[in-house]
């Protein structure tokens, strides 16, 4: 069993650059944050390494950190400019019963993140709710659909970040309120 | 010539008798013979995490309800342990107690549904509706107290909406020495089950490793053999203080991991579930379950991730604060939307009766499914 | 029948009517207290109340469901193939129902005593096969095509059990003719096939645990004919949501289910005609007592009903209690299980019969 802190530890000697920071402030957990792209090899590394053992992913949640600068759009609507969207990870170690928690962020306009479906099976439909609701792209999932709102749902429209405006037709439907 | 063949496909819901819900699975057939199936959800998406950020802390326990409608004590205790984590808070001695036997009722009634559905995919009616029966017993008794049937609203941060009902401790009592009988007549009608065992054993194997790296948690990570019960492995309210075991899949019928061992797993678990109450149901004592209820609830800024054994599996709540009254985000973690997950890899190579069966034995709900 | 009602009344048209019609009423009838029955049954093994409300003891409940049936609106689907799917119901209910021709409720009640009434009672009933056949295919539904290639399946294979000690009984029995049949095992119940039939001798206590084995054979396999639990896969409910009827509703519906409990009956009178001596008091009659011999015929139809159903309680019975078999365990039972126990069968029976 490790804390939070002996495992930043390890992973900043052993993978160096692609380990941003330690945030220890928060009230129940410390965070590490990753680099967005090197997320998978984190990842693996976690999992294989024999003193970490993180063979399960408890929770993969997509954020609108809606950190950006509010701006209103030529309807009049507040639309989120600039800022990030992260990813957070929960791991857990049911061998050694350590946890810890990952976030990556990757910038809003353009949020792309490594897949790791390859190390947790069980991030694959994670991912595509993460896809889903905040529209984090995951580089190398096999199967990167929409899972919980319709299949044809509009492009670019992603109903978890924080300027989503709800729309007054659905394929070309008046959607009663 | 060979003969040329072709798959077919056939979509299984979302009206369906037995995807328990709206499931709509995609079954590439051929013959009898599953080639692929491929589950597509979010025909019962209620946007609970939208919800949720336009909702006080206290406002979004009813909404939580309605996730996995069937064990709603459950997650209850799972948002309240989430929000007074974030909080700080202890609560009195009396609301611990309160809560854990009511989420262990919860949890009786809740594989009261899941073995009956499961048994009466299979084709045993009667089975499901002695375990319908009993499970109704349960919710009266949560009724009298809290005042409703499925969606409590019981659990508040801080505390409980109501102290229990004059009547709670006898009847729980009465509740725990008559179920016995139930387990065993269950486990004499359908259990041991000669056609029930040939339906279920060494269909749908699940083996540990797959089960661990597929995030398969509750009855459907034991099934597979492994010891892993969040009450005892990572402790939460005042489990620790209650003695009992963690029933495993030994493959007792056939292999360890199939969908007879989950069944088992689930009516083993109702006994042990029965012992904690039993030890609980003594020890509660005098205090005022409203004492530690927060005015107002507005956590520091901070993060937190709690989860709690629901009778499907670890249900985690990802709670995001701001330093508003409202979450900034609220992620659910629920375990049937992880569990459904193994679906295909479990069907391929079955027959599309041993779909239901497999299905039948993960135990979903779609409504925490699809949120 | 015809000479028995044309001495009673005296009337070419009456009693032509009457047996012209005996059967329909007959299967209208079986289905009308099969689904109360089942209901009730099924309520009472679950610990429920059953239909309670239309008229006393809901006593009524299949009436209204009839009427209910009869004012549906026929709705169909769009791509079905009209003419199959408009006949299949007939031909399934045409199945079931003609069986009840030859089914010798007592000595005078009998549609038509013809020779061959076991022969003909096995042909008619697998008739049901092609009307199934034709409902899966016609509705144009992937359930429906499912459920009926299992049933076609199931069918033509349980048949070949049920034929198999049908042939042994008429080995040892020596007739086709149910009323014969029946005949044979006249007075007491130990006259009774199962019980070796009414010859006294060695080769009668030989016969009886052959007789009990090849009575189990034929239930089972009359069983699955019929498409009951544990063996009704072809419309199981929780796997294809009817089976070959999923598309129709309304009064074609309705044929589906009545030809079912029609040959519920049917196949437990045979059962019952073939081992339990069919139509026969067990204890002798009151009216042979009593000197009244207009009354025998009334008590024998009293011990037929009473043995069919009693068969169709216990086939209620099982479905209440049992789960479903899968298509391949269901294959393996019949060809791994009762089909080679019914050939053992069949030839011991011959042999004993021989000696």
């Amino acid at each position: 069993m490790k804390t939070a802190e002996e495992i930043f530890e390890i992973l900043k000697n052993e993978l160096g650059e692609i380990i941003l920071s330690i945030d220890k402030d928060t009230p129940t957990e410390p965070i590490i944050s990753v680099e967005p792209l090197k997320i998978h090899i984190v990842s693996k590394f976690l999992r294989d390494n024999s003193e970490l053992q993180f063979d399960s992913l408890m929770c993969l949640s997509g954020v609108d950190d809606a950190n950006g600068k509010k701006v209103k759009d030529n309807e009049g609507y507040d639309v989120i400019e600039g800022g990030t969207l992260s990813v957070y990870y929960h791991l857990y170690s049911t061998v050694l019963k350590h946890k810890i928690t990952l976030k990556v962020s990757a910038p809003r306009e353009d949020a792309k993140v490594e897949s790791v479906e390859n190390v947790w099976k069980c991030a694959d439909w994670h991912e595509r709710e993460a896809y889903d609701m905040i529209g984090i792209k995951f580089l190398n999932h096999p199967d990167l659909r929409r899972i919980l709102m319709p299949y044809d749902w509009e492009e670019n429209s992603h109903p978890l970040r924080k300027d989503f405006k709800v729309p007054e037709f659905y394929q070309g439907m008046k959607i009663p309120y | 010539m060979a003969l040329k063949t072709e798959t077919m496909v056939l979509n299984m819901g979302p009206q369906h008798p037995s995807t328990h819900g709206v499931l709509r699975l995609e079954l590439e057939i051929e013959g009898e013979l599953i080639v692929n199936v491929k589950p597509h959800l979010g025909y019962l998406h209620r946007c609970f995490e939208k919800h949720a950020e336009a909702m006080q802390y206290n406002q979004v326990i009813p909404y939580t309800d309605r996730m996995d409608y069937l064990a709603s004590m459950g997650n209850n205790f799972g948002y309240v342990l989430a929000v007074e984590k974030l909080l700080g808070i202890q609560v009195p001695e009396r609301v611990e107690y309160i809560r854990v036997i009511m989420a262990e009722l919860q949890r009786i009634a809740s594989h009261c549904v899941a073995l009956g559905t499961n048994g009466a995919d299979i084709g045993a009616l009667t089975p499901f509706l002695y375990l319908f029966r009993d499970r109704e017993y349960i919710l009266s008794i949560i009724e009298e107290t809290c005042g409703a049937r499925m969606l409590y609203n019981y659990m508040w941060v801080g505390g409980l909406s109501h102290d229990i009902h004059p009547n709670f401790v006898r009847r729980t009592k009465e509740f725990t020495s008559y179920f016995k009988n139930t387990i065993v007549e269950l486990d004499n009608l359908l259990t041991y089950n000669k056609i029930f065992i040939e339906r279920t054993a060494n269909i749908g194997v699940l083996p540990a490793e797959t089960a661990i790296n597929y995030g398969a948690t509750g009855p459907m990570l034991r099934g597979s053999g492994i010891k892993f019960d969040l009450r005892k492995d990572d402790t939460y309210s005042i489990y620790n203080r209650f003695d009992f075991d963690i029933p495993v899949g030994q493959g007792l019928q056939g292999t360890v991991g199939d969908s007879w061992d989950r069944y088992y797993v689930r009516v083993r678990e109702m006994e042990q579930s029965l012992r904690i109450i039993e030890q609980a149901i003594d020890q509660i004592p005098e205090g005022d379950v409203h004492s530690a209820i927060p005015k107002r609830i507005k956590p520091p800024k901070g993060t937190v991730y709690s989860r709690v054994e629901n009778p499907r599996g670890e249900l985690g709540y990802f709670i995001i604060s701001d330093g508003n009254t409202n979450p900034f985000r609220v992620k659910v973690r629920a375990p049937s939307f992880v569990n459904l997950e193994i679906l295909g890899e479990l069907c391929k190579g079955h027959l599309i009766a041993d779909v239901i069966a497999i299905l039948g034995s993960i135990d979903i709900v779609l409504g925490e499914v699809d949120r | 029948m015809y000479q028995y009602f044309y001495d009673l009344t005296g009337s070419v048209i009456i009693s032509t009517l009457i047996t012209a019609v005996f059967p329909l009423v007959n299967v209208l009838l079986v289905a009308l207290i099969g689904v109360y029955l089942e209901r009730k049954v099924s309520a009472w093994m679950q610990d429920r109340v059953g239909p309670n409300r239309t008229g006393p003891f809901g006593l009524f409940q299949t009436i209204a469901d009839f009427l209910k049936m009869l004012q549906k609106e026929d709705a169909t689907a769009t791509d079905i193939d009209k003419k199959l799917y408009n006949i299949a119901p007939v031909l399934v209910f045409a199945g079931s129902f003609a069986v009840y021709a030859v089914i010798p409720f007592s000595s005078k009640l009998i549609g038509s005593e013809i020779e061959v009434g076991l022969f003909y009672a096995l042909a008619v009933s697998s008739f049901v096969v092609a009307g199934i056949l034709m409902a899966g295919w016609s509705s144009n539904n992937k359930y429906s095509l499912l459920g009926a290639m299992r049933s076609a399946a199931q069918i033509v294979s349980y048949e070949i059990p049920t034929a198999l000690v049908v042939l042994a009984m008429v080995m040892f029995l020596g007739t086709l003719s149910l009323s014969k049949i029946s005949e044979m095992q006249t007075a007491y119940f130990w006259n009774w096939n199962i019980l070796g039939g009414a010859e006294f001798g060695l080769s009668k206590f030989l016969l009886i645990p052959f007789m009990l084995v090849g009575f189990i054979i034929i239930f089972i396999s009359t069983l699955a004919e019929v498409n009951r639990t544990p063996f009704d896969i072809p419309e199981a409910e929780s796997e294809l949501v009817a089976g070959y009827f999923t598309e129709y509703c309304g009064m074609k519906w309705a044929m589906f289910m009545l030809s079912e409990y029609g040959n519920m009956f049917a196949v437990s009178a045979i059962v019952s005609i073939l081992f339990f001596g069919g139509y026969q008091s067990p204890f002798g009659y009151l009216g042979n007592t009593l000197g009244i011999n207009w009354l025998i015929p009334y008590e024998q139809a009293f011990w037929f009903i009473l043995k069919g159903w009693f068969f169709i309680f216990v086939q209620m019975w099982l479905r209440w209690t049992l789960p479903r078999l899968r298509v391949d365990q269901l294959m393996t039972v019949c060809w791994k299980y009762l089909i080679p126990y019914a050939f053992v069968n069949l030839i011991i029976i011959g042999i004993i019969t021989l000696l």
